[in-house]
């Protein structure tokens, strides 16, 4: 009974976002991207405070799973916040001592840094990672980049590699785990000692592993002919996207957006970052 | 004492999760000294759980594991000397040899023992043997040998150990019937001759009545039978009830009580059965001494 | 009735770690009708699975002729294409189920062979439906394949074959790293496949019940021919299995064995009743001619 691992971040669901062609939603994340970037003032960052909050609610995923995944940022926000708070200088000075001086410009840039950074994750990964399966991002990916096939670009090759790479995650994953156990049960000492120790340690391990990955890709490969692959040349596809209005009007969502943000940057006053 | 002894055990995988498994529930089974048992049930039936519990892989979410009479998670920091006592032979274990000689791979368990050289090499021959792999083949790479080398190889990575216990995973898996019939033969004679108790884990009901002692049956995470081969293998419309096979022979023998030739509901193997219906026949035994094929 | 499957003096062979030659495959000559369920038997590095790659072009045999359908695939002027249409038509299923999955979704990995083959997308999505209905794992069609179990994984690598319609498929050990469940899903999914769509099928097996569903039984040794018959020819021969490393069913075992203590008992029965009803009835019989 191995443990359920799944791949990438994708949540389950049915939402408008997890139904919208995966194309669509590449170029709306870049297009929101660019929002996030474009906001300057107050104004703009609550609307763009209210935009995140209402992807989340759309997409239905549990607010649980959005703060887990925040967690690894949380060090990377402290340090831009601690960066942008003691670097940065203004006209307003709130607080001095010795060397330090701290100024209200200071404070809010390092708050709205943190504003952009944690939208800039929930957007990509609400629009993205939690409501596309892997397949349909490479899918998407490689029917987006179908131009560049004229280039003679590798795009299909690039997309079947991703494919068959996420096909095998899982499964490496169990062989790791059971060959782990295999070396474990033969009194193996994984973990600890020095460095130089536990790299030692690791040759039993990946050894096998790599062994194996070689077997299962050259098995893989003879399958793969079997079933008569022969390259991207010829190949048609069972699920071909197709646009519908809904992902015309999805796209269209985030331009809106970014035109109502550059209008309050320009119109509303308040308090505007430098860069 | 016995050499394995399973207090109300439990498992349970991802406790707390919303995908929490009772892959163990309050298993208590004692496996006497220099016996071979064989353990059997679906997959899933909590029966890799039970045997990765025995060496510590696994710890029991309540219960203990006792191994020769010490629980062995009552200093859990010398866990790894378990896995010595009790020595693990995973499904495919060929799949985990990786030093550059045979002999070095199969020294790999002594060495991490801390055992001195002469007695590793000494160690590494005489598993060698044991196994069935010539000793021509131990300065090769285990990556030249064949797919049945290789078993024997693994299989004696982990009898080098010398362990008390010698748990084994489906061993004879994807062997053809020859190599199947070695390596359990191999394995049997080993528990015999070095005294050192065994346990298999297999899906094949033929293979266990011909080279166990005692079976036990695993169902939906219980211990659902327990008993000689004889025992087990008599209560078959319990076992087909859960979708577990009997030997063929088995079933032959109760067809053949309802035609009116009663040889007893315990046969488990063709020889024992034929043994029967000599009896039944009233031959004595030595009139049928050597005419029984030994092909099986 | 035609032969699909043609071989003449097929041989083939390859060279160790060492140099040392090993004839996998030695002077076999065979002739397969459409539509038969043939199983192979034979010890490991009998060359049974060696001869099944090279009849669809996965090995280059060294001599010897292949014809598939009357076509020669060892001829010289064979086009790549031509590789690719007998591929197609003779699919391969292997042992290892995890290892012949391409995508991460089972209706995307059974679409892969007839993408392949270039067919229209609605054609597609119809020979995947039907493909997945056959081998019942239509439920699973947007499952996971990494989640599914041994017996479920390996109908989904069939039904990735039966959906680029081939006219005979070869199970290569496919049933050898199963539990008995598993085994039987495909066991039933093999014979319904033969039986109801008239799929030719060649299935390499260890296991003697699964060879005696067959219509024909083919032992190999020694990289040639050794055994050709009906399973009941073939598991009557028990010395000569037992020497080519094989086993009887216990029903041929058991009867083989009554015979040796003075009964005369056929061996071809390998069902449990008749075969206890059979020998019932000549026990009782020589008791009472021996009283």
């Amino acid at each position: 009974m191995a443990l359920d691992i799944s791949i990438g971040q994708y949540f389950e669901g049915s939402s408008v976002i997890h139904k919208a062609d995966p194309r669509v939603k590449l170029i709306s994340v870049i297009l929101y991207i660019t929002v996030i970037f474009l906001a300057k003032n107050m104004f703009s960052f609550a609307l763009l405070i209210l935009s995140a909050i209402a992807l989340i609610i759309i997409s239905r995923i549990p607010i649980k799973i959005i703060t887990k995944g925040m967690k690894p940022l949380i060090l990377i926000l402290v340090f831009t916040a601690i960066l942008n708070i003691f670097w940065l200088q203004g006209d307003t000075l709130v607080f001095e001592f010795g060397i330090i001086h701290i100024y209200l410009e200071g404070i809010m840039t390092a708050i709205f840094m943190i504003i952009r950074i944690t939208i800039l994750l929930i957007g990509t990964s609400v629009i993205l990672t939690y409501t596309t399966t892997p397949i349909a991002l490479t899918d998407g990916l490689e029917q987006l980049l179908e131009p560049l096939k004229k280039t003679k670009l590798p795009v299909h090759e690039f997309s079947m590699m991703m494919t068959i790479a996420l096909r095998f995650i899982p499964t490496l994953i169990e062989e790791t785990d059971k060959i782990m156990n295999a070396q474990k049960a033969r009194g193996a000492d994984i973990g600890s000692g020095g460095i130089m120790q536990r790299a030692k340690a690791l040759i039993p391990i990946l050894i096998p592993l790599f062994i194996s990955a070689f077997r299962r890709a050259d098995e893989l490969s003879t399958a793969m002919e079997c079933r008569c692959y022969r390259g991207g040349e010829g190949r048609t596809r069972m699920s071909k996207l197709k646009l519908r209005a809904g992902d015309v009007v999805f796209a269209g969502t985030f331009i809106v957006l970014g035109a109502l943000i550059i209008i309050i940057n320009i119109y509303a006053p308040g308090f505007n970052l430098a860069y | 004492m016995s050499i394995v002894e399973l207090k109300d055990v439990n498992f349970v995988y991802g406790q707390g999760t919303p995908y929490e498994i009772n892959a163990l529930k309050n298993i208590n089974l004692t496996v006497e000294h220099g016996s071979i048992t064989g353990l059997i049930g679906h997959t899933g039936s909590g029966k890799s759980t039970l045997v990765q519990l025995l060496n510590g892989l696994l710890k029991p979410s309540s219960g203990q594991v006792l191994i020769d009479g010490t629980d062995i998670w009552a200093e859990p920091k010398k866990i790894r000397d378990i896995r010595f006592k009790v020595g693990l032979v995973m499904q495919y274990p060929e799949y985990q040899l990786f030093d550059e000689t045979v002999r070095d791979d199969i020294a790999f368990g002594p060495k991490n023992m801390g055992l001195d050289e002469e007695e590793i090499k000494k160690r590494v021959i005489e598993a060698a043997e044991f196994s069935g792999l010539d000793s021509a083949l131990l300065d090769k790479s285990p990556f030249d040998l064949s797919g049945g080398q290789k078993r024997r190889a693994a299989l004696a990575g982990v009898m080098a150990m010398n362990p008390k216990l010698l748990v084994l995973d489906e061993p004879a898996a994807g062997l053809d019937p020859r190599g199947r019939r070695e390596i359990l033969g191999r394995i049997r004679t080993y528990g015999r001759e070095s005294g050192t108790s065994v346990m298999i884990v297999s899906h094949s009901m033929e293979d266990m009545a011909k080279y166990c002692d005692r079976i036990l049956v695993m169902c939906g995470g219980q211990l659902m039978m327990e008993g000689t081969c004889a025992e087990v293998f008599s209560r078959y419309n319990e076992l087909i009830e859960v979708g577990l096979d009997v030997p063929q022979i088995t079933k032959i023998a109760a067809a053949l009580k309802k035609h009116g030739v009663d040889i007893g509901d315990d046969v488990y193997t063709v020889n024992f059965a034929l043994a029967r219906v000599a009896e039944f026949m009233g031959l004595s035994l030595d009139q049928i001494e050597g005419r029984l094929h030994h092909g099986s | 009735m035609s032969a699909i499957i043609k071989t003449e003096h097929l041989c083939y062979s390859y060279h160790t770690e060492e140099n040392k030659k090993v004839q996998a495959v030695n002077d076999v000559s065979i002739e397969i009708e459409e539509g038969q369920f043939v199983a192979i038997l034979g010890h490991n590095g009998s060359g049974k699975s060696t001869f099944a790659k090279l009849l669809n072009m996965i090995l280059t045999p060294e001599s010897g002729k292949i014809f598939i359908d009357g076509k020669e695939l060892t001829s010289p002027d064979i086009t790549e294409d031509d590789i690719y249409d007998i591929r197609r038509q003779i699919g391969m299923v292997f042992q290892n189920p995890d290892n012949q999955i391409v995508a991460t979704i089972v209706e995307e990995d059974v679409a892969f062979g007839p993408e392949n083959l270039g067919i229209p997308s609605d054609e597609i999505r119809k020979r995947v439906d039907n493909a997945l209905e056959t081998v019942g794992m239509k439920k699973y069609a947007r499952h996971a394949p990494h989640k599914l179990s041994g017996g479920q994984k390996q109908r989904v690598a069939i039904a990735g074959i039966i959906a680029m319609m081939p006219r005979c498929i070869i199970f290569d050990e496919s049933t050898a790293m199963l539990d008995p469940l598993g085994r039987r899903e495909v066991m039933d999914t093999i014979e319904r496949l033969n039986r109801k769509d008239g799929k030719t099928v060649l299935h390499i097996t260890h296991y003697m019940g699964e060879a005696t569903r067959a219509d024909r039984v083919i032992v190999m040794r020694h990289g040639s021919v050794y055994m050709d018959g009906t399973p009941k020819e073939i598991f009557t021969r028990v010395d000569e299995l037992w020497e080519a490393g094989l086993e009887v069913p216990q029903t041929t075992e058991f009867m083989h064995g009554l015979n040796e203590l003075g009964l005369s008992l056929p061996l071809d029965i390998f069902e449990t009743e008749p075969c206890a009803e059979k020998s019932a009835e000549a026990i009782l019989k020589w008791i009472s001619d021996h009283k």
